[in-house]
């Protein structure tokens, strides 16, 4: 393979592997604008994998898994919603719960699979896989390059984008999306101001929560092409948690962020062992090292604009003010 | 006055009147509710939630093998949670309990591999030092960027797990792997490098680490009780500026305290390569890490609660693995119960701090 084809070919890679990323991302920007610090991305991913996997499995067919997997992300939330907004438990420990908890159910269901299917484990039909598989756009797709690149991904992907765009509009250009931001930068001036706080954090944590859901979908359905494997997630919703720092609670931004650590992730595949030896242990490690050395960087210019809602993390109550 | 809907006159209001005998009873309420939740999910699997349940307890306390057992998960859990809670008792949310045991292994199975000549004892002793070090100083990182910049430390610390995890994969893949090994495996120690055994009265021989264990309980409940430094880390978690007023030096005692936490924790690394796994593996932490933090939570950080905490745990966990072999009942059931019971008992620390009160019926 001479050199661009290797170069694009690791570009596509990129874009694959940082969709989930994106998902859970995203998910986590919408809870923490509303002022919650959810933890439990890593097991909203799991729950939205599985159950993305059922759906697709039960009912052979992809609507269905897509379907399955948002409702499971949500339902992870609504139990962090509960506790935390209306029962105002330790955010940080109720979101590593929520992870426990995903990931045990996850796997649960998986063995539990396994067990049932002696073949190796339950696959999902090539019926619902076709319907996951790269859209194509006709002439546009067999554009050299560009059409590679961009039009050339599964439903995922554009929805992803599409989702990203469509926040972005929202959290600056809607009234709603003002007033979340609102309520997660300073909650009792937003109750002043007569929006309903608990309201909004409910929509805005499930929504969430769905969308991390869905990253997790792509993971056992795209990414693992439908077969079941343990610890399919595997720690993807902490680095989404870290993304969101990385692209300072902008959705536009989260769009390059998840890009250049997904292009870490793949970095290793793409690296002709004459030319870096490194292990792949190592190159394991670096979107992580990344993280922490955007996480001192962040801290360090600390920009007005560009900091986590203040209000996140505390939760509101009313009568203590 | 204005008309008010019915519903809205319901109100949450703090309350401050409930002993500690009934906050615990509310606690224990929740945790009975959780393992209802749980049977009803056996039930839905068609088992028997009893038997189920009655597997679990016999299958880690049964008999005195499996007693052995199940102090043997108990001890790096409730070691690791000692070390989570100095660190939250300052409300630095220490998430990295996981990478600093690691950290800690590492630096023990160094001496392990390299310097095994040393006689049994010293070579020990060296290894704990050495673990404890390691552990303090992966610690350390995060809490100096937070005393510095106020990097956000709880992120920062989960980082570090993966990165140091990632570092024991390439350990065991190249530099450090068993030559004779068919599959990349890091050797087993020889025998001057495993912790000895010590009979614990009627249960038997467990290795050394359950004296550790105990004496850091009672070090623990004095130093956060009775010695200036623990009240000095009491004040900087309950109001940073407090102790500004009064002359504390804020950032050395977050920086001793971190190294401190991490430092229990990296000796749970030494104890746990030493002890039962006998060589250093990925699974050196396996998850304990982020299991004592919501220990450390349950038993609302104390050293006598998280002991009783973490054996419970230690209890569900080796009860779940007999439910395995048992039932074919998948083992992530430990994680999926220790999850229900979290959710409830969060949800019962509501009920104790507020009730739910009618307001007085408004004249219209």
């Amino acid at each position: 393979m001479s050199f661009a084809d290797q170069l694009l070919a690791f570009l596509y890679a990129a874009i694959l592997a940082s969709v989930p990323l994106l998902y859970g991302t995203l998910g986590e920007i919408l809870i923490e604008k509303a002022g919650n610090l959810n933890l439990g991305v890593e097991g909203m991913m799991y729950l939205g994998a599985i159950m993305g996997f059922m759906g697709g499995f039960l009912f052979d067919s992809a609507v269905m898994a897509i379907v399955f997997a948002f409702a499971a992300g949500m339902l992870g939330a609504a139990v962090y919603a509960f506790i935390t907004v209306t029962l105002k438990a330790n955010q940080n420990v109720t979101g590593l719960t929520l992870t426990i908890f995903g990931t045990g159910i996850a796997n649960f269901i998986g063995e539990t699979l396994k067990e049932n299917y002696p073949a190796g484990s339950a696959f999902i039909s090539d019926h619902v896989k076709q319907a996951l598989l790269p859209l194509r756009f006709g002439a546009l797709s067999e554009v050299p390059v560009i059409g590679r690149l961009f039009f050339n991904h599964s439903v995922f992907t554009y929805l992803a984008v599409a989702i990203a765009i469509a926040m972005s509009l929202y959290l600056s250009r809607s009234r709603q999306g003002l007033n979340l931001r609102a309520v997660g930068e300073n909650p009792s001036a937003a109750d002043a101001m007569g929006i309903h706080v608990s309201r909004y954090k409910y929509i805005h944590i499930l929504i969430g929560g769905g969308i991390c859901g869905l990253g997790g979908a792509y993971i056992s359905l795209v990414t693992a092409v439908g077969n079941w494997q343990p610890n399919i997630v595997a720690g993807q919703g902490w680095i989404a948690l870290a993304l969101v720092i990385f692209s300072s609670w902008s959705p536009a931004r989260a769009i390059f962020g998840s890009l250049v650590f997904g292009a870490l992730s793949v970095l290793r595949l793409y690296i002709p062992k004459d030319v870096i030896d490194i292990p792949g242990a190592i190159f394991s490690m670096l979107p992580f090292v990344v993280t922490c050395l955007v996480l001192i960087f962040s801290s360090m210019k600390m920009k007005r604009e560009n900091q986590q809602p203040a209000g996140c993390g505390i939760n509101y109550f009313r009568e203590e003010r | 006055m204005p008309k008010q809907l019915p519903l809205s006159r319901l109100h949450i209001v703090q309350r401050g009147d409930l002993s500690a005998v009934q906050t615990w009873l509310y606690r224990l309420l929740a945790v009975l509710g959780a393992l209802a939740t749980g049977g009803l999910f056996l039930l839905a699997l068609r088992f028997n939630p009893f038997e189920v349940y009655w597997t679990m307890l016999s299958g880690s306390l049964g008999s005195s093998s499996m007693q052995k057992e199940t102090i043997k998960l108990m001890i790096p859990l409730c070691l690791a949670t000692l070390g989570i809670v100095l660190a939250f008792k300052m409300k630095f949310w220490n998430i990295g309990g996981e990478g600093q045991i690691c950290a800690g292994a590492i630096a023990a199975s160094y001496f392990a591999y390299f310097h095994n000549g040393l006689p049994s004892p010293i070579l020990l002793i060296v290894m704990a030092l050495a673990a404890i070090l390691a552990g303090g100083l992966w610690g350390l990182i995060p809490a100096l960027f937070k005393t510095r910049f106020g990097t956000n430390e709880t992120l920062f610390t989960l980082m570090l797990n993966y990165i140091i995890l990632n570092f024991i994969t390439y350990l065991r893949e190249s530099p450090w792997r068993n030559p004779e090994g068919g599959f990349a495996a890091m050797p087993r120690f020889t025998r001057q490098a495993r912790l000895p055994e010590l009979p614990i009265p009627g249960i038997g021989n467990v290795h050394i680490g359950w004296v550790v264990m105990l004496a850091l309980v009672i070090f623990m409940f004095i130093y956060l009780r009775y010695t200036r430094q623990g009240y000095e880390l009491t004040v900087v978690g309950e109001n940073m500026n407090t102790a500004r007023y009064a002359g504390m030096p804020v950032k050395k005692i977050m920086l001793r305290t971190m190294f401190l936490s991490a430092g229990i924790c990296g000796l749970v690394g030494m104890l746990q390569v030493a002890g039962p796994d006998r060589q250093l593996t990925d699974a050196v932490a396996n998850g304990r890490g982020f299991t004592a933090v919501s220990i450390a939570w349950l038993a609302r950080l104390s050293p006598i609660g998280v002991m009783v905490v973490s054996f419970l745990f230690s209890v569900v966990q080796k009860g779940c693995s007999m439910m395995q072999t048992e039932y074919r009942i998948p083992a992530s059931m430990s994680d999926i119960l220790q999850g229900i019971i979290l959710f409830f008992v969060l949800s019962s620390e509501f009920f104790i701090r507020y009730r739910i009160a009618l307001r007085k019926e408004a004249k219209a």
